[in-house]
Formats: structure tokens, C-alpha cells, sequence
């Protein structure tokens, strides 16, 4: 009886990663079929894909960002966290209650007014200014999390290494970065799947096709020409679909154990 | 001078002159420079801004007579210099902060001396930041990134909450002007607004409620049931189920859009393949309601059913070996024992996931677009949470004073909520006690 219940919950969540899978591999343009695996089967979306839109562009665009937001993030990230979680600096508690109120405001309302200055600035239409913005937030966004892991390691480590003289920025790179491996993975993924598909911010402060990231030209793709291109829009959400899902699958213990780390600490 | 007193007080009166009197020569001279760097750019430059802030314009647009032709003369555009005028209002108070520092740093130093402790020249100074202040240098440049590119931003949109910038109130056309808190009484007494505002908050709490009840339930029923001690393959049943998980979100979801599809897609015809009438999943008012819930779910249960996992393996073997000695059925080992421990291992999550919920957008936005419309909402749909509605009324409409009201909103019942569980949960409590 177990395994009929499960039988249906796997089917049910694996079906429309099935079924887009298939539909980017039929003919034709609708969105309609009369059968789920197609009479015919052809590679020619993925083509269209590669030759009519700017996908590959897009792609490394995508790439470039996610990348640098997540070398840049999660290392402002382990320092922060670290720094909040070993020293008693003056104004330790504001600043935890105050990262803690950025993290509940709506992300849109930051929206109007970055516009508002990267146009003043005139870095508006700039990878970088997704870049820098992603990191920003994702510090505020990991920061408990990554608080909560540093706060498990034992102070002994880092006493022996200060005894034995060692400079605090010392002690950081040879004792604490090492033992920090699960949560800079879990910090990594999170950043980078952050990075690699939103759209709202991509969309705001990116205004040329050419500067697009996958995640807004595939809304684009989607809202603009919706029956009539399906099987287009079919390929390339398995192209973008399929590296994500696979980097999740793969480091999926990290991802468990970050949650957990989450979970008991509170 | 070796009071300490006067030296705060020579530093007082210039920067730099309390450190130039403990014998701190470079130190000095650079607070010195800084100072009178800042100073001169409070003076002649920061002042203008702030007033700009204050004012928000007072030269409109408007066409002006120039020999014998009429020119379109560009006039003070209001919100650059409410941006201009809160960059210079950070900046004024990083001197001031910066003031005071310089106060405080010549009282101890002059106080050191007094003690007679010998003073630091100006490397040994700079080596001291690397040790002691360590904290306060590693978290300088997070600290900036986030000031301007977050909390600059936050003060800039309430702000404009403020303010009447909405469409047809935009520069550089028309001059912004302060408004006080009229958006807010307009939002609450007129009833176009205070209707749309009420039934989207209504739907909002109700969709919040639901979703986060549906994935968490769900997902512990699924981890109980992969968990049983007579399944087998239980690493292939997780594997299967965390798929929806690890889809990225917006293209599951931008599927699941054309999966629902009236009448071409595949859910409706395979209804009726099977006989039964297609549903209106996206175009009908309730119905889109339990396609939003529903296709929550399908992503929400995977991290709740792993996270259930983990507390699942934690439970202590005997309880339920004792249960089963006194005759416990499933039912009873699942309400008594199951619940109880999974509940309190995993409630800080639920709280967050909770208040993740209020604020969901892609969910909404991008499966219905907070369709279907609502002819007697105010640029609202069916669907539509107060995010997405702030989202529409900022981006399409461009009514961004409302947009900042609604988002002011969001942030205090949220941020209440979360407030309120954060200083109850255990971490924050204990924090202390860990060290």
C-alpha cells in the first residue's frame, strides 16, 4: 500500500519535468499534443535556440553573474558570519536585530530606488551592478544560517592557533575556512542558484537583449509569445533546468545538512 | 596637555588637534586632513543636497522664453535629489560619527598618557587595527555594500511613501512633494483602495495560512511514510521526491502555467480523455486559488519532507518500542511520539516559511500573474498577494508612493511576526550561553 502512495507522489513530481522534456523534443510550435511521447522526434527547438535568439549569449551572461555573486557573496558572507559570531564588538546585538528587519522587507521596495541610482550613476544595463547587488543581499540572507554553523565550532581550534601566534586574518584562512566547507558549499549553492534565476532584479536593471540573463529572456520568451512558441520556450527551460537541477542533486548533502544546521539551531 | 579633558576638547574644536597634543604626530595630521576634507564637503556641497531633500525641487519644468524662442527648460528633477540628499545625509553622518570617534580616541589616549602607558606612534597604530579591532575591519566593507545598496534603498522607498510620486505626479515633468501621511488615509478610507487593500490582505493571510500548512503536513506525511522501517530503496523515493526542489523554481513554474493551460494542455485533456470536463484552472476566481496551492505543494513538500527526514533519524528507537509494548497503533505512534518531535525540532522553520509565504511572488506572478482580474480591485487580480500588487502598481502602473505604502505595510506585519518568534526561539536565548 506504502509503495502504491509513493508510486503516485513520484510519478507526480516527476511528470512535468517529463513531460516539458518531451515537449521540446516534438514537432511543431503548440502547445497542444495528442500524445505524450511525440510521433516524431526532433532536435530542431534546441537548434532554433541556439540560431534564432540569443540564448548562448544569454547563457554566459547568466554564468558570468551567477559566478562573481557567488565568489564575491559567499566571501563577504563567511566574514561577516564570522566576525558576528566570534566577536563581541560594540553594537553586536543592533546589528544582528538589524540585519534581521532588512531580511523581512519586501525585496521590491529596495527595487525603485537602485534603479533610481544606478541610473543616476549610469550603471544601470551592467552585469556588475547585478553582481553587487546580489551579494549584498544574499549576505543578509545567509547571515543566520551561517551564524549559526560558526557558533558550533569549538573556540578551542582557534585559541591553540592565537597561543601559538597567529594573527586573527591568519587564524581565518588556515583554521576556520577549511573547517567551514559544508556551509561555504551550502552558501555557494544557495548564492549561485539565487543568481542564476531571478529575474525581478535581472529584469530591472538589464535593458538590452544582449546583456539578458537565461532567467528573463526565458520569461520574455514565455509572456510575449506563449502558444505559438511553446516548443521553443520548452528547450530552452530544459537547457537551463538541466545543469541547476544536477548541481542540486549532486551536492544535496550539503544542501540537507545547511537546512538542518538552520533547523536546530533555531 | 596631559588632561584628557583637553584633549577631547582640542579635538573637539578640529579634528585631529587632540591627537596632535598626545604626540600622536601622522595620526594627527591625518585625522586632520580627513577632517577638513569632510568639513569642506559638508560645507559647500552636502548642505545643498540637504536642503534639496527638505525641499524636493522648487524649479519645475516648463518652457521659458530665450531671445525669440520658447525653450523646454529642465527643471530640478525631485526624486535624484531625494537620492542626492539621503547619499549626503549618510554622508554627513559617517562625519559626525567620525567627529565623535576622534573626540573619544584623544580623551583615552590623553588618559593612557596620563596613566603613564607609553602612546602609539602611527604603524604601530595601524597594527593594532589588524589585532584588536579586527572585527570592525573585516566588517567594513560588508557593512558599506549593504549600507548603500540596502538600507539606502529602504530609507529611499519609505520615504516615498511619503510623497505623491505616482503617476501623473513624475519628474522630471512635474515637481514630487512631501505628503505626509495622506497616502496612508487614502489607502484606508477611499474605498476603491481600502476594498482592493482588504481583500488582497484577506487572501494574502488565507493563501499564507494554507500553503505553509499544506507543504509542511505534506511533507512529514511523505517522510513518515518513506521512514517506515519496512520500506525499501528509501535513498531512491528521496531522490525521486526532491526533484521538485531542485528544479529552479521559476521554469517549474512557467511549466506548470502552460500544464494548466485551459484548453491545450495536458492536465485538461487528459480529463477528458478520461470523460470528465476540463477545469479553468487559471481562469476561474477559486479555481485559481487551489491551482496556486496546489502547484505550492508540489515544490514546497520536498524541503519539508527533508527536513522532516533529519528529525526523523534523531528519534530515539525505545519510544517507539515502547509504544508498541503498550499496544500503540500507527495512528497513535504518529500523533504521540512522530508529531510532538518533529513539530519542536522544526517550528523555527515554520515561522520563517511562514513569512516566506506572505511574501511569495514568483508563486503568484508567474503562474497566474495574480490573475484572474478583479474588475472591482484596484489594479489587483483574484490571486494577487500584497507583494505582487506592490510589484504591479510600482512597475506597470507606476504608482510608486502607493506601491511604498503597501510595502511599508507588508514589512510591519511580517516583520512583527517575525520579531516576535525570532526572540523566542532558543538560539537567540541562548546565544550567550554556547560560549
Amino acid at each position: 500500500m506504502t509503495y502504491v502512495i509513493l508510486g503516485v507522489l513520484t510519478f507526480l513530481s516527476l511528470f512535468p519535468a517529463l513531460w516539458i522534456v518531451l515537449s521540446s523534443l516534438k514537432e511543431g510550435n503548440s502547445l497542444y499534443s495528442d500524445t505524450l511521447i511525440p510521433r516524431e522526434m526532433t532536435f530542431v527547438h534546441y537548434k532554433d535556440l541556439f540560431e534564432k535568439t540569443m540564448y548562448p549569449r544569454w547563457f554566459l551572461n547568466t554564468l558570468k553573474v551567477a559566478v562573481f555573486s557567488t565568489i564575491i557573496g559567499t566571501f563577504l558572507l563567511l566574514l561577516t558570519s564570522y566576525a558576528i559570531s566570534r566577536f563581541r564588538f560594540a553594537g553586536r546585538k543592533t546589528t544582528l536585530k538589524t540585519f534581521l528587519v532588512l531580511q523581512m522587507f519586501p525585496g521590491f521596495m529596495a527595487m525603485i530606488a537602485i534603479f533610481v541610482m544606478l541610473n543616476a550613476i549610469g550603471l544601470l544595463d551592467s552585469h556588475w551592478a547585478l553582481i553587487l547587488v546580489y551579494s549584498s543581499g544574499s549576505i543578509i540572507t545567509n547571515v543566520f544560517v551561517a551564524k549559526g554553523f560558526f557558533d558550533t565550532i569549538p573556540r578551542s581550534l582557534e585559541d591553540a592557533a592565537r597561543i601559538d601566534g597567529a594573527s586573527p586574518m591568519k587564524v581565518f584562512f588556515s583554521v576556520i575556512v577549511p573547517l567551514s566547507t559544508p556551509m561555504l558549499t551550502y552558501a555557494s549553492l544557495m548564492i549561485f542558484n539565487g543568481a542564476f534565476v531571478d529575474f525581478i532584479f535581472a529584469d530591472l536593471i538589464l535593458r538590452t537583449e544582449e546583456q539578458r540573463t537565461l532567467a528573463v529572456g526565458l520569461y520574455k520568451m514565455v509572456s510575449q509569445r506563449n502558444s505559438t512558441e511553446f516548443t521553443l520556450f520548452a528547450a530552452g527551460a530544459v537547457l537551463v533546468a538541466v545543469p541547476v537541477t544536477l548541481l542540486f542533486l549532486f551536492l544535496q548533502r550539503y544542501l540537507v545538512d545547511g537546512l538542518t544546521a538552520g533547523a536546530s539551531k533555531g | 596637555m596631559k588632561k584628557p579633558v583637553g584633549a577631547a576638547v582640542l579635538s573637539a574644536i578640529m579634528f585631529g588637534f587632540g591627537q596632535l597634543s598626545n604626540r600622536q604626530w601622522i595620526k594627527g595630521f591625518v585625522f586632520a586632513a580627513f577632517g577638513t576634507v569632510g568639513l569642506y564637503a559638508l560645507i559647500f556641497e552636502l548642505f545643498e543636497y540637504l536642503r534639496g531633500l527638505v525641499t524636493l525641487g522648487t524649479q519645475p519644468s516648463g518652457f521659458v522664453k530665450v531671445g525669440k524662442l520658447t525653450k523646454m527648460v529642465e527643471g530640478d528633477h525631485s526624486i535624484f535629489m531625494m537620492i542626492k540628499g539621503l547619499a549626503s545625509l549618510a554622508a554627513s553622518l559617517l562625519i559626525c560619527f567620525f567627529y565623535v570617534l576622534n573626540i573619544r580616541d584623544a580623551y583615552l589616549v590623553a588618559k593612557a598618557r596620563k596613566a603613564g602607558h607609553p602612546v602609539n606612534n602611527f604603524r604601530q597604530s595601524l597594527a593594532s587595527l589588524g589585532q584588536k579591532h579586527f572585527a570592525y575591519l573585516v566588517l567594513l566593507p560588508p557593512f558599506i555594500t549593504i549600507a548603500f545598496l540596502t538600507v539606502l534603498p529602504l530609507v529611499f522607498s519609505i520615504l516615498i511613501a511619503f510623497t505623491n510620486y505616482a503617476d501623473p505626479v513624475l519628474p522630471p515633468a512635474r515637481l514630487v512633494d512631501w505628503v505626509g501621511f495622506d497616502n496612508f488615509s487614502q489607502m484606508l478610507s477611499l474605498k476603491q483602495w481600502s476594498h482592493t487593500f482588504g481583500g488582497v490582505l484577506l487572501w494574502t493571510l488565507i493563501w499564507a495560512v494554507i500553503a505553509t500548512a499544506t507543504t509542511y503536513v505534506g511533507g512529514v506525511l511523505v517522510a513518515v511514510l518513506i521512514h517506515q522501517p519496512r520500506v525499501r530503496f528509501k535513498k531512491f523515493w528521496r531522490t525521486a521526491l526532491i526533484i521538485p526542489f531542485a528544479i529552479p523554481n521559476m521554469i517549474s513554474l512557467l511549466v506548470m502555467r502552460n500544464m494548466f493551460n485551459n484548453q491545450f494542455g495536458p492536465i485538461n485533456d487528459y480529463l477528458r480523455r478520461i470523460g470528465l470536463q476540463g477545469l479553468p484552472w487559471l481562469t476561474d476566481p477559486f479555481w485559481a486559488k487551489v491551482t496556486v496551492i496546489l502547484v505550492n505543494m508540489w515544490m514546497g513538500i520536498p524541503i519539508t519532507m527533508i527536513l522532516a527526514f533529519g528529525v526523523l533519524t534523531t528519534i530515539p528507537k525505545d519510544l517507539y518500542e515502547a509504544a508498541d509494548a503498550d499496544g500503540a497503533g500507527s495512528f497513535q505512534r504518529l500523533r504521540y511520539i512522530t508529531m510532538p518531535m518533529v513539530l519542536f525540532s522544526t517550528a523555527p522553520i515554520l515561522i520563517m516559511q511562514f513569512a516566506g509565504n506572505i511574501n511569495n511572488f514568483n508563486v503568484i506572478y508567474l503562474l497566474t500573474n495574480g490573475e484572474p482580474v478583479n474588475i472591482r480591485y484596484q489594479f489587483a487580480g483574484h490571486t494577487d498577494l500584497l507583494v505582487t500588487w506592490l510589484y504591479k502598481l510600482a512597475l506597470n502602473q507606476s504608482q510608486f508612493s502607493f506601491a511604498s505604502v503597501i510595502g511599508i505595510f507588508i514589512f510591519l506585519i511580517v516583520g512583527s511576526f517575525s520579531i516576535w518568534s525570532y526572540t523566542r526561539t532558543r538560539s537567540y536565548r541562548e546565544e550567550d550561553m554556547i560560549h
